[in-house]
């Protein structure tokens, strides 16, 4: 009879590597070492971990860890700020996305991004999704009403707007404007689509509808979602990255990291121990 | 992996080592019923056999209670990892716990039905060295889970073996004792199932055991647990 390991080991943290799968699971986007600076101050260290391919990648950590920052440089939000940069590699199917000669506009249409904060264009409903579609195709009238009428479908919206196209995104509900900015998203055919606390402004009902359909879309999708609820991520999520100080601490399958986390600090912030 | 600190909300660990002190105050109410429950049997004491019996419903109560808080604080905090199994945990102990309770009672309650039969020195003696090894066993049990110590849990797991062999050979010498005269075959079935009820108390205590190592380790022991218990392949030798 073999003797079992009775002392539980506390592996000492060290700047982790985020395991490469072996398996069947592609990687969309491969991180790899990555800094990001604010001026001077170094906000992300040495990050590395993938997404992978039509599944979901939850970030979660305290305020000031990084995760929102490490979010918008996936679609070069920070280049619209002056003393920010990075350095390292973001391979968006092999193809590094931090180099100069990457066409901005074309991977803001390939990694969409939905905000905390629902951020409808002041115009029709109909207008906030044709809007984006005609910026990169030229389409008769009848295919933008399809491709309208689909995204909004593709939002869970559609049944409620479908009567009032034609009135202000503004005058929607909470909810409702937040998913209006998903249809947005999704009408210009992204492959990556980025949350940034989606759910934050909004009531249950509508957090539950809006992670209903966070778990449809990664049919199609590649999803990364920052969030501050726990319980969300473990809901929405099939990987979860856990973020302390600009450090990728812990990242692994969101059943594991909820249930038997690896580095006590892991354990410790998902458990409501820290501060 | 043990938690360094407190939980931000003070409730959450309040509620916690409520549960923790209720598994505690059950297993020492088990301990008791056991104990009490041979010292009738030995001393064939039928006012403390029902007396025994009567109390069992206060384990039976305890148990209720910690199911009802574990349930409260599940739906309170959504407890994550090593929270959640303590709670899985204290749930499973109690449930082990009160079978322990159970067995106690229905050896009290064969007491009653063993008044002025046959007795036997050397099978109480045994069935009193079998009982006290499954109370230190609880009680090593219930320490490891107070402590978190994996490895009395897992000390505990392997020495079931030594409970088993006491019973195989109660179990043999019952048989003869039958054999010898029909006359003993009542008392001695009923001593029987005490020795089986003393057999099964100990099985529940690796159970405990195998609870607490999934607690801390957060995953079920992977090896076989060592069992000696042949009475299942036992036969009577006929002359």
């Amino acid at each position: 009879m073999s003797i079992a390991q009775a002392t539980p080991q506390v592996t000492t943290p060290t700047a982790v590597q985020a395991p490469v799968d072996q398996s069947k699971l592609a990687e969309k986007i491969s991180i790899r070492n990555l800094n990001f600076y604010y001026g001077d101050s170094k906000a992300l260290k040495s990050i590395s971990l993938p997404l992978y391919g039509g599944l979901v990648t939850a970030f979660i950590g305290p305020s000031g860890c990084g995760k929102s920052t490490l979010l918008r440089i996936l679609n070069r939000m920070y280049d619209l700020y002056p003393n920010q940069r990075a350095d390292g590699e973001v391979l968006l199917d092999g193809e590094n996305l931090l180099s100069p000669k990457q066409d901005l506009n074309l991977l803001r249409a390939r990694v969409g991004m939905v905000f905390q904060k629902p951020t409808p264009f002041p115009m029709t409903i109909y207008e906030n999704i044709a809007f984006g579609i005609r910026l990169y195709e030229r389409l008769p009238k009848a295919d933008i009403n399809d491709r309208v009428e689909s995204a909004l479908r593709r939002a869970a919206l559609w049944e409620e707007v479908k009567d009032k196209l034609m009135a202000n995104g503004l005058s929607l509900s909470g909810g409702q404007q937040q998913r209006l900015c998903i249809a947005r998203t999704v009408a210009v055919r992204p492959e990556v689509i980025l949350f940034d606390e989606p759910c934050s402004a909004l009531d249950p009902i509508s957090t539950a509808k809006i992670e209903e359909l966070i778990d449809e879309l990664k049919e199609d999708y590649t999803i990364a979602i920052v969030t501050h609820n726990m319980q969300q991520a473990a809901r929405v999520s099939d990987y979860t990255a856990f973020m302390y100080l600009g450090e990728l601490v812990e990242f692994g399958p969101t059943s594991k990291i909820f249930t038997t986390p690896n580095d006590p600090r892991t354990q410790d912030y998902i458990t409501g121990r820290f501060g | 992996m043990t938690p360094m600190t407190d939980h931000t909300a003070k409730a959450f660990d309040a509620d916690l080592q409520d549960l923790g002190r209720m598994v505690a105050e059950m297993g020492g109410l088990a301990e008791k019923q056991i104990c009490d429950s041979i010292d009738a049997l030995a001393k064939r004491d039928t006012s403390l056999a029902e007396r025994t019996v009567a109390e069992d419903v206060q384990i039976d109560q305890i148990q209720r209670e910690i199911e009802e808080r574990a349930i409260l604080t599940i739906a309170r905090r959504q407890p994550m990892a090593i929270d959640l199994r303590e709670i899985v945990a204290a749930l499973r102990i109690a449930n082990d716990l009160e079978r322990i309770g159970d067995l106690a009672k229905n050896i009290g309650k064969r007491v009653v039905a063993l008044d002025g039969e046959f007795q036997s020195q050397k099978l109480m003696r045994g069935l009193e060295h079998m009982a006290d090894l499954v109370l230190t066993q609880i009680k090593d049990v219930l320490d490891s889970y107070a402590r978190r110590d994996v490895g009395k849990a897992l000390a505990v797991w392997r020495g079931d073996e030594e409970i088993d062999a006491v019973n195989n050979s109660l179990f043999r010498e019952l048989l003869t004792y039958m054999l010898e005269d029909p006359r003993n075959i009542t008392v001695c079935i009923h001593l029987l199932f005490c020795a089986k009820n003393i057999e099964r108390m100990g099985d529940h205590a690796t159970n405990i055991a195998e609870t607490v190592y999934y607690m801390v380790e957060g995953h079920v022991l992977p090896d076989e647990r060592p069992k000696g218990d042949t009475t299942s392949y036992a036969v009577a030798a006929h002359s």
